[in-house]
């Protein structure tokens, strides 16, 4: 038992002994590189020697800490995913509230161009409010009424063009009956040949142009304005676009258009505050109208053609308007 | 005073020797000065390693393997000092040799002449082994691991070492 002992002590000085004069040459000696750089051994040895286990522990820490970022720590990055999904859904929001903002600065900059430009003709701008819950009818209401001056009969349009016309006033909020409505109508005539006929509502997003001989000619793309003739309406505002022409039952065509103002979009309209005739004229400067008011609008007589072509029978619906 | 004592090991009995005071000192001393000395005058001395001689002597005469190595150490570290060897070169063949020679001192009977020229052989190339070694794997340099000269290099040692360990039995206890 003693001489295993010793033998093992003496192992143990015999390792302790070697090494310790290993280290001491290692010292001492340097060794040349190929780059021709003189190392020293210990110098050489304890970088290999401590390299590996640097080596091991950088990959180690990059192991744990990428097991962290990608699994451990995804909490945070779930709640961070959170919040931007809110700021994201929040700016959405605001986009469409600043595009919705823009597109009512254009509508009312068009309804200001047009304002201006028709300055001695009363007229108020309002808001619709509302439409009717009834599919078969064309009717919305406004913010303004009796109290703003708004009567039965007063014409609403756009700086598109024609919308309806008022039919109840309450206080503080009117009824208007769209273009579009069955049972509306509003004098008109075709702008290039001054063939005049009303224009009615189907029930449906096109009107229809009733009274025109098949003996004229229309062609498609025509545009169609009022004639001034239902006493609601001015002269020469934009009525619509015609979009289609047959030959009717005779005598008459069979027109179709399309409204000039978009009915089915409608926030912001202008209420025409009189009943007298007027006469509208052409704006300066419009801001994207769709169908500006013709050349002939600024012209305060009616052309001798428009006067010649005046055909509508006396008991056409939309010179009596309901 | 014990002139000598029996190691037991299983059935053998192992004789250790213990020597006059200051005989290992003085002994290690005069081989570092004569293998420094010496070869001055007569180059071809030179291929006698003493201190290693006396490391393999005193190891397999001593039988202790700690004292062995630490004589090993001591002698080799000395010659290095005294040559132009980085210390430690000739340490650790000599520390080896050291350990190895009382190691296996304490196993055989190596008071017989013949048993002492093979074994001072066998540790004469075993220390030229541990040397190319240390060169190749330290210094770097390419060195031959047998050479003729080598092998009579051997056989000098061999031969001067048995003569040399006659006289340094007389400077045992007994």
């Amino acid at each position: 038992m003693v001489a295993i002992s010793s033998r093992r002590r003496s192992l143990v000085l015999l390792t302790i002994v070697v090494v310790a004069q290993v280290l001491m040459l290692a010292i001492q000696i340097q060794r040349t590189n190929t780059e021709g750089e003189n190392k020293n051994l210990a110098r050489s040895w304890s970088v290999g020697l401590i390299s590996p286990f640097e080596r091991a522990g950088t990959w180690g820490v990059g192991k744990v800490r990428g097991t962290w970022r990608h699994y451990f720590a995804l909490s945070d990055a779930a709640k961070e995913n959170e919040g931007l999904k809110q700021e994201n859904d929040s700016l959405k929001l605001q986009i469409t509230q600043l595009r919705g903002k823009a597109a009512e600065a254009d509508r009312l900059a068009k309804l200001m161009n047009f304002r201006e430009s028709q300055e001695k003709v009363p007229m108020i701008g309002a808001h619709v409010i509302a439409a009717s819950p009834d599919a078969n009818s064309a009717v919305i209401y406004l913010d303004r009424g009796q109290r703003d001056g708004i009567k039965k009969n007063m014409g609403v349009i756009t700086a598109d063009g024609v919308v309806g016309k008022v039919i109840e006033s309450f206080s503080n909020t009117a009824q208007v009956l769209l273009l579009t409505d069955r049972e509306s109508g509003v004098g008109a005539m075709i702008e290039e040949s001054r063939i005049q006929s009303p224009v009615r509502g189907l029930g449906e997003p096109l009107i229809s142009m009733s009274y025109v001989s098949n003996d004229d000619e229309v062609k498609v793309g025509e545009h169609v304005v009022t004639s001034g003739t239902d006493r609601i309406f001015p002269r020469e505002l934009p009525v619509g676009t015609i979009i289609e022409v047959k030959q009717g039952p005779p005598p008459f065509k069979y027109i179709r258009l399309r409204p000039a103002a978009q009915l089915e979009k409608l926030e912001e309209v202008i209420v025409l505050l009189t009943m007298d005739p007027l006469a509208m004229k052409k704006p300066a400067q419009t801001t994207g109208a769709a169908a500006p008011l013709s050349p002939a609008a600024t012209e305060a007589a009616p052309k001798p053609a428009a006067s010649k072509r005046t055909q509508e029978p006396a008991a056409k619906p939309a010179e009596k308007p309901q | 005073m014990n002139d000598a004592f029996d190691l037991r090991i299983g059935e053998s009995h192992i004789e250790v020797h213990k020597f006059r005071g200051g005989t290992i000192l003085f002994a290690t001393a005069l081989a570092l000065f004569v293998q420094a000395f010496v070869p001055i005058y007569f180059p071809k001395v030179a291929i006698v390693d003493l201190p290693l001689l006396i490391t393999i002597y005193f190891g397999l005469s001593r039988r202790n393997p700690s004292t062995g190595l630490l004589l090993g150490c001591v002698v080799g570290s000395l010659q290095d000092l005294l040559g132009k060897t980085p210390l430690g070169f000739y340490g650790i063949a000599k520390t080896l040799i050291g350990f190895a020679a009382s190691s296996i001192g304490g196993k055989l009977d190596t008071e017989h002449p013949a048993a002492r020229f093979a074994l001072t052989a066998v540790f004469f190339a075993l220390h030229q082994g541990i040397v190319v070694l240390i060169q190749r794997l330290l210094l770097a340099h390419a060195e031959p691991w047998f050479t003729a000269r080598l092998a009579i290099a051997a056989l000098v040692n061999s031969l001067v070492g048995v003569v040399l360990y006659f006289f340094l039995d007389r400077l045992r206890r007994s």
